[in-house]
């Protein structure tokens, strides 16, 4: 089942995907014809446990994968008739390295540049610039090879905006870079973002769609289950489960009225709070009983409480159809 | 693109294949110039003085042309069989197949790169040839454009090599066996003349003899075979070669799923 959301007379879209498929030679069907919009200056998460499509889709947007039917327009620019207008507001980052790793840094950026035509001297100004942004400048002479891997993704990151493209496609951006490193990466997609790029970017860390992304789809077995506004989606959620320590260590969860409670392994208190009901009510009891409570959390990313009810309800869906 | 983003993205690829020739000269420049000295030693100057004149020149003048062209063939094959399957093998092809630049661009950047290479080590191989011998041009235009054409041909195909390559082994065993053998037997070292009626029938299917005879032309003046057949047979080469090296990256082949 596809869920479009609200599209009405858009300024522009970014990115159009129309019934799109992708059939490999073993009859494997990676993609069964997905739609898919994504509207000019718009942060969009394209989410989905592995093998569900998501690097397939990019690839064939990028045309790095042959797709098997369906259309692809980028800006207006259709794939089939105008790749290179549709390459040319594209940038992309993917998620595999794929640098020759004996080249100097410098010269991966400027040579990106060229292969986009620009001239030497402004490719050199424009690669000084993202790398700059980016906090390489100072390994611009260093054999890529020698790059740390968080520096190895942002140096992508660097190649893939050297042309400055409109759209720029990040495939799993974050993966395997410390928390410091993500958050700067947030900070400066988010910059990039504000400036007028559109992104859509693919992550494990549902934490980095929820911080980052204003429309979300979510995609499993080469179908889309879900493409709306994170807004809407976590409206979905009726039920949250908050965790609570105490100052006191309990030995049975308190009775709380209207409200479902249990203690979790390491003697802290999980509540579900259904989203009319609020928190007040829950402190209020334990306040009447004298709990006092010392902090409290959700127990998991709310994105990734959905994300993972969507995926186990199609996982079931598709077994009881065979 | 424009006529002139094209040009720069052409332009970027010609002197990246550059820089990375250059960069690993040890590896690239300096063993054919190695190879061609002890050939120019061993077989021009210690056994070519034995065994006296071949097509009307002393053996070391009738060989100097054979083996330039065999350092220009075996060279400008190598650099864009391996710099093109290297790019594959790390997925930096990908950092092309995003960009704009047509297919057609991409091709002619590592035909051009492989070509400087190969034309390089020529220059240097024919320099040390004169340490050796003195070198006499009988047709100019024929012998630039035999080189010429000839590096185009190989640098194709070493790219059609490389396209089809899935593994490192794959990008050694053309080279090794089809492109060194014709090489050795497309008359280097000797005339066809002094084959067996049988043999010299066979030496004629073999391509390289038409560019080894051409480019002698060109030096010498003498040739096993007509040297403008041969040069047409070349540019026919060339576009078959374009062709499905064209084919092959508008496919995909290799590159993409």
């Amino acid at each position: 089942m596809t869920i479009r959301p609200n599209q009405e007379a858009p300024a522009t879209w970014a990115l159009e995907i129309e019934d799109l498929r992708k059939s490999y030679g073993s009859g494997f069907e990676a993609l069964k014809g997905i739609d898919l919009r994504v509207q000019e200056g718009d942060f969009f998460a394209l989410l989905g446990p592995n093998g569900a499509g998501k690097s397939t889709t990019l690839g064939i947007v990028c045309s790095l994968v042959n797709k098997s039917a369906g259309k692809v327009r980028v800006f207006g620019h259709d794939i089939d008739t105008d790749l290179a207008g549709a390459k040319l507001n594209l940038g992309v980052v993917p998620q595999e390295f794929n640098f020759n790793q004996f080249e100097k840094v410098f010269d991966i950026v400027t040579t990106q540049a060229g292969y986009y035509g620009i001239p030497l001297r402004k490719a050199r100004a424009s690669a000084e610039h993202y790398l700059k942004k980016l906090g390489l400048w100072d390994k611009k002479d260093t054999p890529a090879r020698m790059l740390s891997g968080g520096m190895k993704r942002r140096l992508m990151t660097a190649r893939a905006l050297v042309h400055e493209p409109r759209l720029l496609i990040l495939d799993e951006p974050t993966a395997g870079v410390d928390i410091e490193l993500r958050r700067s990466m947030w900070t400066f997609l988010e910059e990039m973002n504000r400036n007028g790029t559109t992104i859509i970017l693919t992550t494990h860390y549902l934490e980095e769609a929820e911080a980052l992304c204003r429309n979300i789809a979510i995609i499993d077995h080469g179908e889309i289950l879900r493409h709306t506004s994170k807004k809407e989606l976590l409206n979905q959620l009726h039920v949250e489960t908050f965790v609570l320590d105490t100052e006191q260590a309990l030995s049975v969860a308190p009775a709380l009225d209207g409200f479902e409670t249990r203690l979790d392994g390491e003697g802290a208190i999980e509540v579900d709070v259904e989203k009319s009901q609020g928190l007040n009510g829950v402190f209020a009891q334990l306040d009447e009983q004298g709990i006092r409570v010392l902090s409290m959390r959700t127990k998991s990313n709310r994105l990734e409480e959905l994300f993972l009810r969507m995926v186990e309800d199609n996982a079931r869906e598709t077994e009881a159809a065979q | 693109m424009t006529a002139n983003a094209i040009l720069t993205a052409f332009l970027t690829i010609v002197i990246r294949e550059i820089r990375r020739f250059t960069r690993i000269w040890p590896q690239t420049l300096l063993p054919p110039a190695v190879t061609m000295t002890l050939y120019f030693i061993i077989f021009g100057n210690l056994i070519g003085s034995r065994i006296g004149t071949m097509g009307g020149f002393d053996y070391m003048s009738f060989i100097v042309p054979g083996l330039i062209m065999m350092s220009v063939i075996t060279s400008t094959y190598a650099n864009v069989v391996s710099s093109f399957f290297s790019m594959k093998f790390q997925r930096s092809i990908e950092e092309l197949l995003v960009s704009p630049t047509p297919n057609w661009t991409i091709l002619a950047g590592y035909v051009v790169g492989g070509m400087a290479r190969g034309l390089g080590i020529g220059l240097i191989v024919t320099l040390l040839s004169l340490a050796f011998t003195r070198l006499q041009i009988h047709n100019l235009p024929m012998m630039v454009l035999t080189v010429f054409l000839t590096s185009a041909l190989f640098a194709l195909g070493g790219f059609i090599n490389a396209m089809l390559a899935t593994k490192f082994d794959d990008i050694s065993i053309v080279p090794t066996f089809v492109l060194t053998p014709l090489t050795y037997l497309g008359g280097v070292f000797y005339s066809i003349d002094l084959l067996p009626g049988f043999w010299q029938g066979v030496s004629m299917i073999n391509p390289i003899l038409y560019m080894v005879n051409a480019f002698r032309y060109g030096i010498l003046g003498v040739s096993d075979v007509n040297p403008y057949v041969a040069l047409g047979m070349i540019l026919v080469f060339i576009v078959i070669l374009s062709v499905v090296s064209l084919r092959m990256l508008q496919r995909g082949k290799g590159i993409r799923s």
